[in-house]
């Protein structure tokens, strides 16, 4: 992987919010590390360790304090069709059926009607809504949602795919089918995944290499490769290893967080 | 794996009979206590006049207001019907002037949504713009739009413009107000998601802001919407010379309590009426809110 160049690239990344006011809080501090063509990448760690932060900024929504980042070698000034992103709640617009939300980017870009109408029904079929075309997202469940977000994303044919707790709100059963799912998508695209999670089980299932993040501000802990098959079985012992050793990782991390919480009340 | 979650949403879409009838049955629940509540009112005041506590002179009860309409009729004259030659009486005289004062309210209303919306828009779309005006129509909002009258009356005179104008006083500044409110508090997620796919600025004005913003605004609208029957009302009495508002006017300075109350009448059918035909408007044209997050049905 260190012969090809990278498809995301961060160098000494800081983010402050709220610069130079008595609020000032450093959310990232010294984030360094690359995304391969094709990889995914799982950032992991405590809530509010700043990996939501992280992908904003690598999404363009929100610019560093210091230090740069690139997608494919070019600097990162603002968002950009190259990177698709996936929010927690599917953020579809209840006013657009799904088709029209799905092709949503495709409209702003001008793209006529009957060349969105093919590629919509292309995309549902791929993410296993075909039947749900016509309806409006209030209509849908909070999986079929986000498979239509994942379709809405993948519309634009992004290099790199953010996505920021996508299966958060989902139940447990849910969530398993999406991981496969996204799997499957993931694969057949190409495209490079970042993907913010919490839970340990997710990123094991998903990641070919995990990213911990240290409690606030948010420093690379270690970076755990999972070198396995998929689809990766829980029980599977190496798996259950490498479990171990993340919650040990992120134990530290957890407690430190909690103590600061306390403290700042 | 759709299976389950499909059956769901198909049961929201198709509605099975002994849903309608629960709908239906519901319905004329809700009309008998309407009819019970309406009722009770018509009754303590109908027993009033029975007992000789209200003076049928100054409160004649309904049977009396109600007993006699060519009577009445023969008030409503559609002078500001300018289309009619008749001088008043008859059922069409009354609906013609009914019409008048509807016509003012959905003018001034229209031009107040759309104005207020436009601007609003404007004042977040062109940040100079904003800080031009807005403390200016900060400092005009919370004047009466009656304070408004004189000068409606100065400007345009007597006839329906200052009738229209005072009703779109009336919710021109709340809405621009709300308009602001709402934009500023637009889901990030929205933003965000129309940004990353590449959304110019006017973008995201035409297609997130303002179909997100829309049915909240629609909703205060319907709030307002009284305030404004209440405004026509007093136009009409005094900057207009036609309309009810006229009558009303008109009944109390030759001391017709009958007429007052049969005028009152109607103005509350026809409040009412709006009210359901805004409604009915939210609920087809901006179906995407739910009715949990705009108040009743």
């Amino acid at each position: 992987m260190s012969m090809t160049r990278p498809m995301i690239s961060l160098h000494k990344v800081r983010k402050v919010w709220n610069p130079d006011t008595p609020k000032a809080l450093t959310a990232i501090d010294g984030l360094s590390f690359d995304v391969a063509p094709g990889e995914f990448v799982v950032l992991l760690g405590p809530s509010g360790c700043g990996k939501s932060s992280l992908l904003y900024m690598v999404a363009g929504l929100e610019m560093p304090t210091e230090g740069e980042l690139e997608c494919d070698s070019l600097p990162i000034t603002g968002p950009g069709t190259d990177r698709g992103m996936i929010f927690q709640e599917a953020s579809l617009y209840p006013w657009l059926t799904i088709a029209e939300n799905v092709t949503f980017g495709l409209k702003l870009q001008g793209v006529f009607p009957e060349k969105r109408q093919r590629i919509a029904r292309d995309l549902l079929l791929k993410v296993g809504l075909a039947d749900a075309a016509t309806k409006r997202p209030d209509e849908l469940s909070g999986g079929m949602r986000q498979r239509a977000a994942l379709a809405r994303a993948l519309a634009m044919r992004p290099k790199v795919l953010m996505m920021d707790e996508p299966f958060a709100a989902l139940d447990i059963q849910t969530r398993a089918k999406m991981q496969g799912h996204l799997l499957e998508v993931w694969r057949a695209s190409g495209a490079s995944v970042l993907l913010v999670t919490h839970s340990i089980d997710e990123a094991l299932a998903l990641a070919d290499r995990i990213v911990v993040f240290t409690s606030r501000p948010g420093r690379i802990k270690e970076i755990v490769h999972v070198e396995l098959p998929r689809p990766r079985s829980p029980r599977d012992p190496r798996c259950i290893e490498l479990q171990l050793r993340l919650a040990d990782l992120l134990a530290d991390e957890v407690d430190r967080a909690f103590a600061e919480q306390e403290a700042s009340i | 794996m759709s299976a389950l979650p499909m059956a769901g949403a198909k049961s929201a879409t198709v509605t099975p009979p002994s849903v309608s009838r629960t709908r239906a049955l519901a319905f004329v629940q809700r009309s008998l206590w309407s009819l019970a509540s309406v009722g009770i009112f018509v009754g303590i005041w109908e027993f009033c006049w029975w007992q000789g506590i209200a003076d049928p002179l100054m409160l004649p009860p309904p049977h009396m207001f109600l007993a006699n309409l060519p009577e009445q009729f023969r008030f409503f004259d559609p002078a500001g019907a300018r289309s009619l030659e008749e001088e008043g009486g008859g059922f069409l005289s009354v609906l013609v002037v009914m019409g008048w004062t509807s016509l003012r309210v959905v003018l001034g209303l229209t031009l107040g949504f759309v104005g207020a919306v436009g601007v609003g828009l404007a004042i977040r779309y062109f940040p100079v713009f904003g800080k031009l005006t807005l403390p200016t129509l900060t400092l005009l909002t919370p004047i009466s739009p009656v304070a408004w009258l004189p000068v409606a009356i100065f400007i345009f005179g007597i006839g329906n413009l200052p009738a229209i104008f005072l009703v779109f006083i009336s919710v021109f500044f709340i809405i621009v107000l709300s308009t602001l409110s709402q934009i500023d508090a637009v889901p990030a997620p929205y933003m965000h998601v129309a940004r990353i796919m590449g959304a110019t600025k006017h973008q995201l004005f035409r297609h997130v802001i303002l179909p997100t913003i829309l049915p909240s605004l629609f909703v205060t609208l319907r709030l307002n919407l009284f305030a404004a029957w209440m405004v026509v009302l007093i136009a009409e009495a005094v900057g207009v010379g036609s309309g009810l508002g006229q009558i009303v006017m008109m009944a109390r300075n030759t001391f017709n309590a009958s007429l007052v109350f049969f005028t009152m009448t109607l103005i509350g059918l026809l409040g009412f009426a709006f009210d359901r035909g805004l409604l009915w408007v939210q609920n087809r044209v901006l179906w995407w809110v739910g009715p949990s997050a705009v108040g009743g049905k």
